[in-house]
């Protein structure tokens, strides 16, 4: 075991002394004498293979008036730059542009992000996250073949406890309605160009997408209500405490008969909550920058923030660009937006599961708020106590006589 | 099961209800980005 961390350490220390190596290696730029400085057909090549090039012999060379020849002269030039050099600084963001309306983002005539965004989001962010879901619902859909329905073990009493008042069910629709409405629509708007347009047509694409678009927007209102409603409300109970170590040492009881104790939520419910409150809060903030266009400009603070840390270095990312254009702040916030919501909706999917088909008398506490006392002490045996100690407070407190 | 459709229905009237303020408060990409020499809407 010594010998094999040693062996890794080692190992890691080879690598980080061959990247500080390359990093001190003078930068060899290719020979570009026989175009004249422009670039040559390998820098071309280089970039159709996929090769990071620096682009910076492209970028600086954007022409210098004050050295330029005459515009008499017989190389002169208009302005003392030329039209590619012009072209150049259109290209890569320094051109000196005024425009006469100056909405956002209206100085910014070119920029490159967006090829590869839409090809990032078409290809692995489709792929992989149709994976994602596809794959929770078969295991979902395994889990029931295997374990069945987790039914209430003990006899039912046909008492009910109060598990959730009117305003916590109301706050939990409000956040799932919201939820199930706009990850559809996410979904059809994600996956429209591949696989609805050549489904049912452009015809019939664009009545459902111009619906989509519409409940998109307007149903994220009622969503980042509710998700400020449910973190007020329940947070008090998420807080982890001892009782979780327990809970996630027996797998929740799960795979064996009984099920540990558990106080109002267990460990299982307090990863679902902060899921739902640190993802759906990164979805809400993405989606305030997708619905107000070049207003929330986030992303490049954020990759400045991951490379000072290291933590793009650490990923194997490199570093991160920290400039931005407008546009490419929008497709950053899309990709980011979908990524999460993908995760959520996983992990949603599997909370839909577990609280209506996957267990008995689970759906009660969302339903009528009452639930079969028998089901409360198997599954939150310390909450049970807590609200039978409180009637009986309360009873005593009543049965006192006034003075 | 009142809360549930309650909530439903409040999802409803929220999605009209900022649909309606969005279009007042001037955030619309044309509102943002055009000025009053483009004529989008003609």
């Amino acid at each position: 075991m010594l010998r094999a961390l040693i062996a890794m350490l080692l190992t890691l220390s080879f690598i980080t002394v061959a990247q500080a190596q390359e990093a001190d290696a003078p930068a060899a730029g290719p020979d570009r004498s026989a175009t004249g400085g422009a670039q040559t057909l390998e820098d071309i090549m280089a970039r159709q293979r996929g090769e990071a090039v620096d682009n910076a012999f492209r970028s600086e060379a954007i022409g210098d008036p004050n050295s330029a020849a005459g515009m008499a002269n017989q190389l002169g030039t208009l302005g003392g730059a030329s039209d590619p050099e012009l072209w150049r600084e259109l290209r890569f963001g320094s051109a000196d542009i005024t425009t006469q309306y100056n909405g956002p983002a209206a100085t910014t005539l070119v920029q490159d992000g967006g090829m590869q965004w839409l090809l990032w989001r078409q290809g692995p962010l489709a792929t992989y996250g149709a994976y994602l879901l596809g794959g929770t619902i078969l295991l979902l859909a395994l889990f029931y073949l295997i374990r069945g329905r987790i039914r209430i073990d003990g006899p039912k009493t046909g008492r009910t406890i109060e598990r959730f008042k009117a305003v916590e069910r109301f706050g939990h629709w409000l956040l799932a309605g919201s939820f199930i409405l706009l990850g559809i629509t996410g979904l059809i708007t994600l996956f429209g160009r591949k696989v609805l347009i050549p489904a049912f047509g452009h015809e019939a694409f664009s009545t459902l997408a111009i619906a989509s678009k519409w409940v998109h927007n307007n149903v994220s209102w009622a969503f980042m209500l509710a998700l400020v409603m449910i973190f007020v409300m329940w947070v008090i109970h998420n807080l982890p405490d001892r009782t979780d170590i327990n809970w996630i040492l027996k797998g929740g009881g799960i795979f064996t008969k009984g099920h540990p104790p558990a106080k109002k939520f267990n460990a299982g419910q307090k990863l679902i909550f902060w899921s739902v409150i640190v993802l759906g809060t990164s979805i809400s903030i993405t989606g305030l920058a997708l619905l107000f266009p070049f207003e929330i400009n986030m992303f490049a603070a954020t990759f400045d923030k991951l490379n000072s840390f290291g933590i793009s270095n650490a990923l194997g990312m490199g570093e991160l660009r920290t400039t931005l254009a407008p546009h490419e702040e929008m497709q950053y916030a899309q990709l980011w937006h979908a990524i999460v919501s993908f995760v959520l909706m996983a992990i949603v999917l599997a909370h839909i599961y577990i609280g209506s088909l996957g267990m008995e008398g689970a759906y009660d506490a969302m339903g009528s708020g009452e639930v079969e006392e028998q089901w409360a002490r198997e599954h939150h045996s310390l909450w049970v106590e807590e609200v039978k100690a409180k009637e009986k407070k309360a009873a005593s407190e009543s049965a006192t006589p006034a003075e | 099961m009142k809360a549930m459709l309650a909530a439903f229905v409040a999802i409803a009237v929220i999605s009209v209800g900022s649909n309606y303020i969005l279009q007042q408060v001037g955030f619309s990409t044309q509102e943002r980005a055009s000025g009053a020499a483009v004529r989008l809407d003609d």
